[in-house]
């Protein structure tokens, strides 16, 4: 009982809200389930929009809290999916009960997934930025192609895998809730400060002994763990699993919900996940033939719209015009940004001109502290 | 063996093309142009289209060049040019945005179906007994001399001097009175009509056309521009071809040939791990 | 060997041709405050780079109380007991003032957590970010940036960010703490405030200083003992008057 309550004494309201938004997504269709079998289509978007969050909040680790551009999430994914529901296939002829297996599977595959995110994050300790982001890119098509070839999996016809039924959403949104308590836990902890840190400032974080190492391994694998549990939720809910699903383009998508959501925010990301899963359901029925792109041409628009507007230097003061946390803190009496607007930008200067040039020892300054010895400092 | 070899080397020559643009916008613009790849495949539905209106496959590769570098220029300018300062992260962003852009608009134009689009017709040549393809040969001294023709370009003209200074310390070039902004753009209209040519070699090896042509080849290329070191010219060279030879070899060998783009792949993460600026990267001391 | 909290033996390194720093031979006291200082590019930074592992030196070592650690990580000598604060200024600017002390204070053993521990919210977790809250609170109070604790890095005032980024080094508890330039940019004013703190934190803190500083009142007003640094060779040591008196500095400095 004293656990529950520390736990609910840490908790943000932040985070009580995105726990919310899923157990809303559980509870509304379960009540409305009493009246009438909720029909197929609607508990598979729900199942849908359970693994999108997963691979949305924990892609948003990476890119939003380490900083470093991931381009081949849907790898991990591909892992996941591949070797959980391998696994599951086999399992369910010794195990009776088919939720245990999926637990089992989905464990297993977020494991392998895990080790997988290992490997990728060692050169993640020697590469930043677009090397980083071309190294993961070429990372989810070697697995692509490799899954491809193995005939255990089925080669390029896919793995048939055994549907887990019509059920499957409240399973995966309850390990969604378990997963974001995971992640909302370890970010508003010591571990999750020091993961910022390294992103706003690695040189800074280095000097302060953080082990940065240690750090960027843990974001990759803990990471690519929830991807690769989403895999399992999506060979168990898709068959057969095939390889071209995890295309490049699949990591982009994910990384559009990240982008849309906001990078940083898990908030965002949840609600990006469930709005562009929905956006695709419906559209993938409204749209046939070519005019599917027009799906991706929407992606397109809002990736380049969101993006320059958030990080443009020109739309800065607009920016902070509409920023939603700015209408709330101007009601507190301490106003940062008021209160030192005009010291502002010394930090910018600084960066600009090393202090080396600007205060040279031989510039002679008025000392009004200590008379008695000025002659020393006109030498 | 020799044709395999000659065959790679022309890939790589498609490749290099590609790479140098990707390269070259670095160097200048320290960005990545996620979209470059997109860029081909827009070269080659302007092929396309003018091949259509029956234009002549000389008119349809200047086509393709003119209509590549003024999307390059308008690509820079509305997407680019308002990140200029913003983090590294937001502009791939952006890049990869546009690619999507490109792509979609493609095939609400032309349909996702693949065209076919013959500029030349292959012929076979006979060199000491053994069988050579013209458009790969073609391919390969032309691609030569557009190479070396850049480098001269770069290293004794007014403007190639102007990037090499914008390269090196934007900043300072600024205030040594270069228009950065008109020699970003200037790259960016090279790169693109070096992308159309690759494009135009490419159509010369697979003679079809489709919305996502310039996908797969643009990463490869973007993994050899990385794989030479990412903003050197020569580099890039080294990079493509390499990258081509090693492609032709392992599909040559029938247990590979499956594994053609991840072996192209995880050779790109064994020379980043060995040598994480690429083979002829300059090394960069972060200042402390 | 442990006389001296900080002993350096020929410490030297050279890019390409360029020798930035050679035969630096440093020895410092426990309880000192110690100068560094020196005509633009006399190599000052480059020993501070030295001494916390970002170069490698290539020539010489050094010692931290008899323990050598050339050649370490620039994390395991922060561990071993060397802080530093940047010459322009690194802090981490999009989070909270007491966000960055709390940075400062991740890696000592007291604040010892598991990331499963965390993860799992177990009742450790608590006492430990509660700990950890109170510890840097205290800090804060020293520096006078205690009202300040929730704003961003960023928007403080330049002479506060300075004081800031002593005061995350300051966490991560070093035996040897390194000021690079603590006072540039300070106003009169902000610079006697700082003397007072550096000084405040030598006697309250079993701590001692190495700082590089241009502003030479600010060096006699406060060090024991300076290195004076041209062209990346040592020109002087000793006692403070002595130095600044000493021929060869005068000369280096005003180039007559």
């Amino acid at each position: 009982m004293s656990y529950l309550k520390n736990v609910k004494k840490g908790m943000r309201f932040k985070d009580m809200f995105n726990y919310l938004i899923i157990v809303v997504m559980l509870v509304v269709p379960l009540l409305i389930g009493v009246f009438d079998n909720l029909p197929r289509s609607s508990s598979g978007l729900l199942a849908q929009m359970a693994y999108s969050i997963l691979l949305a909040v924990s892609l948003n680790l990476v890119v939003g809290f380490l900083g470093e551009l991931s381009l081949g999430h849907a790898g991990f994914m591909c892992v996941g999916a591949y070797i959980g529901c391998y696994l599951a296939k086999e399992l369910y002829d010794v195990i009776d009960s088919k939720l245990l297996v999926l637990i089992i599977s989905m464990l297993v595959g977020g494991l392998v997934a895990a080790v997988f995110g290992f490997i990728i994050g060692l050169p993640a300790l020697r590469l930043k930025g677009d090397y980083l982001a071309i190294v993961t890119l070429a990372f989810g098509e070697i697995v692509r192609t490799i899954f491809k070839n193995l005939p255990t999996f089925g080669a390029a016809l896919g793995l048939s895998t055994k549907k887990y039924g019509n059920d499957l959403y409240i399973v995966a949104l309850v390990v969604v809730l378990i997963s974001l308590f995971l992640i909302q836990n370890i970010i508003r902890s010591k571990h999750g400060r020091a993961i910022t840190a390294i992103r706003d400032n690695e040189i800074a974080a280095k000097a302060m002994g953080i082990n940065i190492t240690y750090y960027k391994l843990f974001v990759f694998v803990f990471a690519a763990f929830f991807a690769g549990i989403a895999g399992v939720i999506y060979g168990s809910y898709v068959t057969p699993v095939v390889y071209s699903f995890f295309s490049f383009n699949y990591s982009i998508e994910i990384l559009v919900m990240v982008v849309l959501g906001g990078m940083g925010n898990i908030t965002g990301s949840i609600i990006s996940a469930v709005f562009i899963t929905y956006l695709n359901f419906t559209l993938q029925t409204q749209l046939s033939g070519d005019l599917a792109a027009l799906r991706y041409l929407v992606y397109a628009i809002i990736l380049i719209v969101v993006v320059i507007f958030n990080n443009a230097p020109a739309l800065k003061s607009v920016r902070e015009r509409f920023s939603i946390s700015n209408l709330f803190r101007s009601k507190k009496k301490n106003n940062p940004s008021k209160q030192y607007s005009d010291t502002n930008r010394w930090d910018v200067v600084t960066t600009k001109i090393p202090m080396d040039e600007v205060l040279t020892t031989d510039v002679k300054q008025e000392d009004p502290y200590k008379p008695d010895k000025k002659e020393k400092g006109g030498k | 063996m020799l044709s395999t070899i000659l065959d790679g080397l022309s890939l790589g020559a498609i490749y290099a093309l590609i790479a140098l643009g990707y390269t070259m916008v670095y160097g200048i613009a320290k960005m990545l142009n996620f979209a470059h790849g997109d860029i081909i495949m827009v070269g080659a539905y302007a092929i396309l289209v003018t091949l259509n209106a029956n234009g002549h496959p000389f008119l349809a590769v200047i086509a393709a060049v003119l209509v590549c570098m003024i999307l390059g220029i308008i690509i820079e300018k509305v997407a680019y040019k308002p990140l200029r300062g913003a983090s590294p992260l937001a502009v791939l962003i952006t890049a990869i945005g546009v690619s999507y852009l490109l792509q979609s608009v493609a095939q609400l134009i032309f349909g996702s179906k693949s065209q076919a689009v013959t500029i030349t017709t292959a012929k076979m040549v006979k060199i000491a007994s053994a069988e050579f393809n013209l458009n790969t040969i073609l391919t390969l001294v032309v691609g030569a001399i557009i190479m070396i023709v850049l480098t001269l370009f770069i290293k004794f003209t007014r403007t190639g001097r102007a990037m090499q200074a914008v390269s090196e310390d934007r900043g300072a070039a600024q205030l040594m009175g270069v228009n950065v902004n008109k020699i970003i753009m200037i790259t960016f209209a090279i790169g693109s009509a070096l992308a159309a040519c690759a494009g135009v070699f490419y159509l010369m090896q697979i003679p079809s056309v489709s919305p996502t042509l310039g996908s797969m080849p643009g990463i490869k290329a973007f993994a050899a521009a990385v794989i030479g070191g990412i903003g050197s010219i020569p580099g890039a060279m080294l990079g493509g071809v390499l990258l081509g030879v090693v492609e032709k070899l392992a599909l040559n060998v029938p247990v590979l040939a499956p594994y053609a783009n991840a072996i192209v792949f995880a050779l790109l993460i064994i020379i980043l791990l060995v040598r994480p600026i690429g083979l002829l990267g300059k090394k960069r001391r972060e200042k402390v | 060997m442990a006389d001296y909290v900080l002993e350096t033996k020929n410490l030297g390194i050279s890019f390409g041709g360029l020798k930035a720093a050679q035969d630096v031979n440093l020895k410092i006291k426990k309880g000192q405050i110690y100068g560094l200082i020196g005509p633009n590019g006399a190599g000052k930074t480059t020993v501070f780079n030295l001494l916390t592992g970002v170069y490698k030196p290539t020539t010489g070592t050094f010692f931290l109380d008899g323990e050598e650690l050339n050649g370490k990580t620039q994390e395991t000598i922060n561990h071993k007991g060397i802080a530093r604060t940047f010459q322009n200024i690194r802090l981490f600017n999009n989070m909270s003032v007491i966000r960055n002390v709390l940075v400062g204070l991740h890696n000592q053993p007291e604040f010892k957590c598991n990331p499963f521990v965390s993860m799992l919210k177990l009742p450790k977790h608590y006492s430990t970010e509660e700990r950890m809250r109170d510890k840097a609170k205290e800090i804060l109070r020293i520096f006078d940036l205690y009202e300040e604790r929730n704003n961003l890095a960023c928007n403080l005032p330049y002479g506060k960010q300075r004081k800031l980024e002593i005061a995350r080094a300051l966490a991560t508890n070093p035996k040897l703490l390194l000021l690079d330039e603590p006072a540039a940019g300070m106003n009169p004013h902000e610079t006697q405030e700082l003397m007072d703190t550096v000084r405040f934190l030598r006697d309250n803190f079993d701590i001692t200083i190495l700082l590089i500083e241009h502003d030479l009142k600010f060096v006699s007003g406060l060090c024991d003992e300076i290195t004076v640094l041209n062209f990346g060779t040592v020109l002087c040591q000793g006692k403070v008057d002595d130095a600044l008196n000493d021929p060869e500095v005068v000369k280096a400095y005003i180039g007559g």
